[in-house]
């Protein structure tokens, strides 16, 4: 009996901790208009900021690439495409964000539009200690037909510790994120911008984003 | 006899859990070389001169390729957009070109801004 259980213990073990590490078992996201659309570019819009920190567009700005590009997509150059709106007239992330999809995809020639919002940015000081937060959402927009493809939201914070992100490029960055935190007095909030922007940006997690052409995974979710 | 079964039980188990762990924490694979990239657009929109960002982003094409990694997805037109600043439309041109040649998905934003300095306006 204790020999027929234990080999039984030992089967359903490694199953239990596969399922452990996988992370889509919640209800399933709705993927049909974004599988549709199959978006190979993403035009990435200057965050609107909804924090006090005047900084925190530029600082979550420069760190959309890697994600969206790792998960397979091309993104357009966002220095570049910042440079364009203003040479056009448009200085203010609101203005932009309410540029017609069609307009945006005549310039810019992108598939899909990512409109992110900043909701968090900075740090919150307590007697004993400093917290940094730092979150936003997005929104996956098809630029060709206006329809909404995606939306997320993601949040990272200082005092998460290095030990409960996981694996995988996520996990690397929140090491990358704590040790720079550690080793910086000012710009504490950069390197956690740079963890929230990859936990909203990054495909193969539950409810996120699709992988891209560019990436092995593509089409296999 | 029942603890050499609890033994063996017991090595199954933790080989299982070892085989997950290295599954689940195997540092990934990045489709692309990442030195300088994303600092640069930081430090570009923080103001440093472009000449600095130049020189860094050059050094960066360097370690890149010496790695044998892909370029990312932006790099070569943010180089190019540098390059412009500095009057060195001959090297812009270059960069957007090679932005094209790797990522064709970028040909008509790269052909709106080439045809832009063509007539004589800003980028």
């Amino acid at each position: 009996m204790i020999k027929r259980t234990l080999k039984l213990a030992a089967c359903l073990a490694p199953m239990a901790l596969v399922v452990g590490c996988a992370t889509n078992t919640a209800t399933p996201y709705d993927y049909t208009a974004y599988k549709a659309a199959q978006p190979r570019s993403i035009l990435v819009l200057p965050p609107l900021n909804n924090s006090p920190e005047v900084n925190a567009g530029n600082s979550v700005y420069a760190q959309v690439t890697y994600p969206l590009a790792e998960a397979g997509y091309y993104v357009l150059p966002v220095a570049l495409v910042n440079e364009t709106f203003k040479q056009n007239g448009m200085t203010t992330s609101a203005d932009i964000h309410a540029l017609p999809p069609a307009k945006l995809k005549e310039i810019f020639g992108a598939d899909a539009g990512m409109y992110i919002t900043i909701t968090r940015y900075g740090a919150s000081y307590t007697v004993l200690d400093s917290v940094v937060v730092v979150a936003a959402d997005a929104r996956l927009v098809d630029l060709k037909t206006g329809t909404v493809l995606w939306t997320g939201s993601a949040t990272a914070s200082s005092n998460e510790g290095g030990n409960n992100s996981g694996g995988g490029l996520i996990g690397v960055l929140v090491a990358a994120a704590v040790k720079q935190i550690i080793n910086s007095t000012t710009d504490r909030s950069h390197p956690i911008a740079g963890v929230t922007s990859a936990r909203l940006l990054s495909a193969g997690y539950n409810k996120g984003l699709l992988y891209g052409p560019r990436s092995a995974n593509y089409a296999k979710q | 006899m029942h603890i050499t079964i609890i033994k063996r039980a017991g090595l199954m188990l933790a080989l299982a859990g070892a085989a997950c762990l290295t599954g689940c924490a195997s540092p990934p694979k990045t489709l692309y070389g990442w030195d300088g990239y994303q600092p640069q657009v930081y430090q570009h929109f923080k103001g440093e001169s472009p000449d600095q960002q130049i020189a860094e982003m050059e050094k960066s094409l360097q370690t890149i390729s010496a790695r044998g990694a892909a370029v990312p997805p932006g790099f070569h037109a943010h180089l190019g957009m540098l390059y412009s600043s500095t009057g060195k439309l001959d090297q812009m041109v270059v960069q957007f070109e090679d932005e094209k040649k790797l990522f064709p998905e970028s040909a008509a934003y790269m052909d709106f801004l080439l045809a832009k300095v063509k007539k004589g306006e800003k980028l």
